[in-house]
């Protein structure tokens, strides 16, 4: 523990990334198997979720110094974080921590889960005794907000590529979708044989970059014969994987949604072995998509009540093809992977619920601007162009990918700030703020929206919000940012009162997208990828 | 209030004695506490300050104001009430003020702190029955590590920035903190630089026989060649000036007890944060406070609602807010 808190105090004593960088890759040298994998996971913005209650631990260090909880919740308004005030205001004096991180997560505080708070508090305030101050706060730290320390999962694949020599893409892979922060997940992490045992892992997906509706295509991404135009879907974006007998189903949130979508994996069977595909879940009925809303009945569902699949049949529209016979295709051009692709779907090798994407034809970039126009009959949200002499790289390379979306914009942001509403809603947190990820991996607030869910929907997020609460500013919660809402807006300009630099028009939910995970909200350099290239004249009024 | 102090527009008013405690007016008579700015008031027409105080503020006056000397401890008689003044510990010459007329005394700590400070004289319990406290750190959440801790961590930083080639700026406020930093620090690991304002005031400490190291006004005759083996000592206000530019590269610290809450030093993205106060912790303000003995306390200077609630319900003491008009703004 001593380690992983000087590592903590290291990262946080710098901005600069390599520093950061430098600081990871010594602590990964002389930490044990077990010990780098929880780093490894809290370092990647984890933590053990809905295990102990901070308001309960602020009322336990209030009980244990002997002040009222008042004066606690003054202190707590003052520091504006839990874990900070609790290490303030327990005594300096504490024991010496010798035990490994692993031990204070796994033996410590893992069995705290389900046990009543009697227990819990006995347990919490023994450790608190036991850690020294620093370690204790970095402890509350990861049991109550998660560290955040400026170190983004991007990041710790930078401090474990310095460590291990492990190309960064290859530890991206192997880290995606479910893991646990065991000694052997470590080993296997940072192996060097890279004939990848695990047979369930997705690939990185490529994401793409947002086309602004004010200029021509012409000019930001160049000719259109370079392109292959495709309807961009309004579903789950997701891999269906292959491999020795067995169907993996991958979110985009990485997580394993195989057994929600039974239609999907039974027909992956019929796959040859050592596919990868990429493409969108949607409802599909009658030969035609249905609308996102009839799709969200089926999302987080595990249990499948028959009259519901019946409404909503799944399909895997797949557009693209990661992995062939075993091998990892992704180096090959699009042009000779859709080949592959559609090969496939000419031998019959794909089950009645996969599907293969039309190609959207257009001998200009004006005639594919014509088809684009019917996206809403379509039910797309406009046209993916791709280019085809590109490689399918790993994040969000600038000029493989653009989406080229009808109005209005949209970007997925993580909720970070919660305030009470007016009127009505004045007793539901509804005025909601939405980040997005800046360059140095910190979340920044792009858009405020206070419309766009259904009361139900306000209700369960209101609930979410009072039982996680990290800071609170008078009437405003900072929560602890774990969901993704779609926000569109009409429109963007320069702004210096904004934190983020642009303003956007008239921002509002689109959607709560459950299947996102923080980490795959959108980037601040999306947001200003809209900004016209010259200041408009707007800006002179701010 | 009402009593042997009263409130009035221009601050804290005797009116048995007809004078002001630390006016944040000109008034006829000021007894000052400190010289620090939101305590003594220019313009006033005559001054009572202690006799180790009375460099610093005769610097900070206007010229020729008149400005009377008591020895710590010495009692004098104003308009009927006893006056004396008692070390605060707070700055060089800081005095807590203790009045005593008609059976009944009354302290005003104007700033204070227990931590030791070689460059002025020691603060000293007092006993009295209304007690006017200070509370600018009047919550549990703040308890100083020992200064020689922080000293220790604020030259094993200065080292380290000369290792690498960052000049060390140290910030902290210009008079009191400046020149206990300065008298704190190993000065065997590098010269000593100084904004102007600091400069002036260590003049003045020096002058008063307090031992200081020697320092350099940071001028552009008197720059060295390479600024990374220096420390550099300046007031706050210089951080995001031009005047600091001349530095780079650089590695920033600034010695408060601010700093003991790490959103204060991230809010000022500053390298580093020295826990290092002029003002007492919670512990020795509890402390001090039982050790007057005073059943009526009246608090200032800090979070005054909570920490005067605090009084009445866990030490059972008549205390409130001091009701001053002013906004202390220090
Ligand atoms: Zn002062
Ligand atoms: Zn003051």
């Amino acid at each position: 523990m001593q380690a992983f808190a000087e590592l903590y105090r290291r990262l946080d004593r710098t901005t600069s990334r390599n520093a950061k960088i430098e600081a990871m890759a010594d602590y990964f040298e002389q930490a044990a198997p077990a010990d780098a994998a929880w780093a490894v996971y809290f370092l990647s913005g984890e933590r053990p979720k809905r295990l102990l209650s901070s308001t309960d631990m602020r009322r336990w260090a209030a009980e244990m110094v002997g002040i009222p909880e008042w004066m606690l919740e003054e202190s707590y308004t003052t520091v504006g974080d839990t874990a900070e005030t609790i290490t303030l205001l327990l005594p300096d004096e504490g024991g010496s921590a010798q035990k490994t991180l692993s031990y204070w997560v796994e033996e410590r505080l893992l069995p705290l889960r389900n046990e009543d708070e009697t227990v819990q508090r006995e347990e919490v305030t023994s450790i608190w005794r036991e850690l020294g101050r620093w370690e204790r706060f970095v402890w509350n730290k990861l049991t109550t907000s998660g560290l955040r320390v400026g170190v983004s999962q991007g990041l710790t694949v930078r401090g474990l590529e310095a460590y291990s020599g492990i190309d960064r893409d290859v530890l991206t892979a192997r880290m995606m979708g479910d893991w646990s922060p065991t000694a052997e997940f470590f080993q296997n992490l940072i192996s060097e044989d890279t004939s990848d045992a695990d047979r369930s892992r997705p690939y990185p997906f490529l994401l793409a970059h947002p086309i602004d509706n004010d200029v021509h295509p012409q000019e930001v991404v160049g000719d259109h014969d370079r392109f292959l135009a495709e309807w961009k879907w309004d579903g789950i974006r997701s891999q269906v994987i292959h491999r020795e007998g067995e169907v993996f189903i991958w979110s985009r949130g990485e997580e394993l949604i195989t057994e929600r979508y039974p239609e999907v994996a039974s027909s992956a069977e019929a796959l040859p072995h050592g596919v990868v595909l990429d493409g969108e879940i949607l409802g599909w009925k009658d030969g035609k998509v249905l609308p996102f809303g009839m799709l969200q009945k089926r999302i987080g569902r595990k249990t499948l009540p028959s009259d519901l699949m019946e409404d909503v049949p799944i399909s895997f529209m797949a557009f693209d093809l990661l992995e062939w016979n075993g091998d990892d295709i992704r180096e090959w051009p699009l042009r000779a992977r859709r080949e592959k692709l559609e090969s496939l779907f000419d031998a019959g090798r794909h089950g009645p619920s996969i599907r293969l994407t039309t190609p959207v034809q257009g001998d200009s970039w004006d005639a594919l601007a014509d088809t684009r126009a019917d996206s809403r009959e379509h039910k797309t949200e406009g046209l993916m162009l791709k280019r085809l002499d590109k490689a399918y790289a790993v994040g969000r390379p600038k000029g493989n990918w653009w989406k080229w979306k009808i109005e209005p914009y949209t970007l997925d942001g993580v909720l970070i700030y919660a305030q009470r509403g007016s009127g009505r809603r004045s007793t539901l947190h509804t005025d909601l703020s939405f980040a997005l990820w800046d360059d140095d991996d910190e979340l920044v607030i792009f858009a405020k929206a206070y419309s766009g869910l259904t009361d139900d929907q306000f209700q369960d997020l209101d609930n979410w919000v009072r039982r996680h609460t990290v800071e609170r500013f008078g009437p405003v919660r900072s929560v602890e940012p774990e969901h993704v809402f779609e926000i569109a807006f009409e429109g963007v300009r320069r702004s210096n009162r904004h934190k983020c630099g642009v303003a956007t028009r008239f921002p509002r939910i689109k959607r709560w997208r459950r299947d996102l995970a923080p980490k795959d909200a959108d980037r601040l350099d999306d947001l200003k990828a809209l900004l016209p290239a010259l200041p408009d004249h707007v800006d002179a009024d701010e | 209030m009402d009593g042997l102090l009263t409130v009035s527009d221009d601050g804290l008013y005797c009116p048995a004695g007809d004078f002001h405690i630390d006016p944040h007016r000109p008034v006829e008579r000021a007894i000052v506490t400190h010289a620090h700015g939101d305590h003594a008031a220019r313009g006033s027409d005559h001054y009572l300050t202690s006799a180790e105080g009375e460099g610093v503020l005769r610097h900070r006056m206007l010229d020729g104001a008149a400005i009377q000397t008591v020895a710590y401890g010495e009692t004098i008689d104003v308009g009927g009430v006893t006056v004396s003044l008692h070390p605060a510990g707070h700055i060089r010459g800081s005095a807590q003020v203790r009045l005593e007329h008609r059976g009944e005394v009354w302290v005003v700590t104007g700033d204070y702190k227990v931590a030791p400070d070689p460059t002025c004289t020691p603060f000293e319990l007092v006993e009295c029955d209304v007690f006017i406290t200070e509370c600018t750190f009047g919550l549990p959440i703040y308890r100083w590590p020992d200064p020689e801790e922080v000293f220790g961590k604020i030259n094993r930083w200065w080292k380290k920035n000369r290792e690498e080639g960052k000049t060390s700026v140290l910030f902290g406020y210009s008079l009191g903190k400046a020149q206990r930093l300065i008298a704190g620090v190993d000065a065997s690991i590098g010269p000593i630089y100084c904004h102007g304002a600091v400069q002036k005031m260590n003049d003045v400490y020096r002058g008063d026989g307090v031992n200081l190291p020697p320092t350099t006004y940071v001028s552009d005759e008197n720059a060295p060649e390479d600024w990374s083996e220096a420390l550099v000592v300046a007031p706050s206000s210089a951080g995001g000036s031009r005047w600091i530019q001349r530095f780079d590269p650089v590695s920033t610290g600034f010695a408060s007890g601010w700093m003991r809450i790490r959103g204060n030093k991230r809010r000022r993205s500053l390298d580093r944060g020295f826990v290092l106060s002029d003002h007492l912790d919670w512990p020795h303000l509890n402390d001090v406070i039982d050790g007057t003995g005073a059943q009526t306390v009246y608090v200032t200077h800090g979070n005054n609602d909570s920490f005067a609630r605090w009084l009445q319900e866990e030490k059972g003491l008549d205390a409130r807010e001091l009701p001053l008009r002013s906004q202390y703004d220090d």
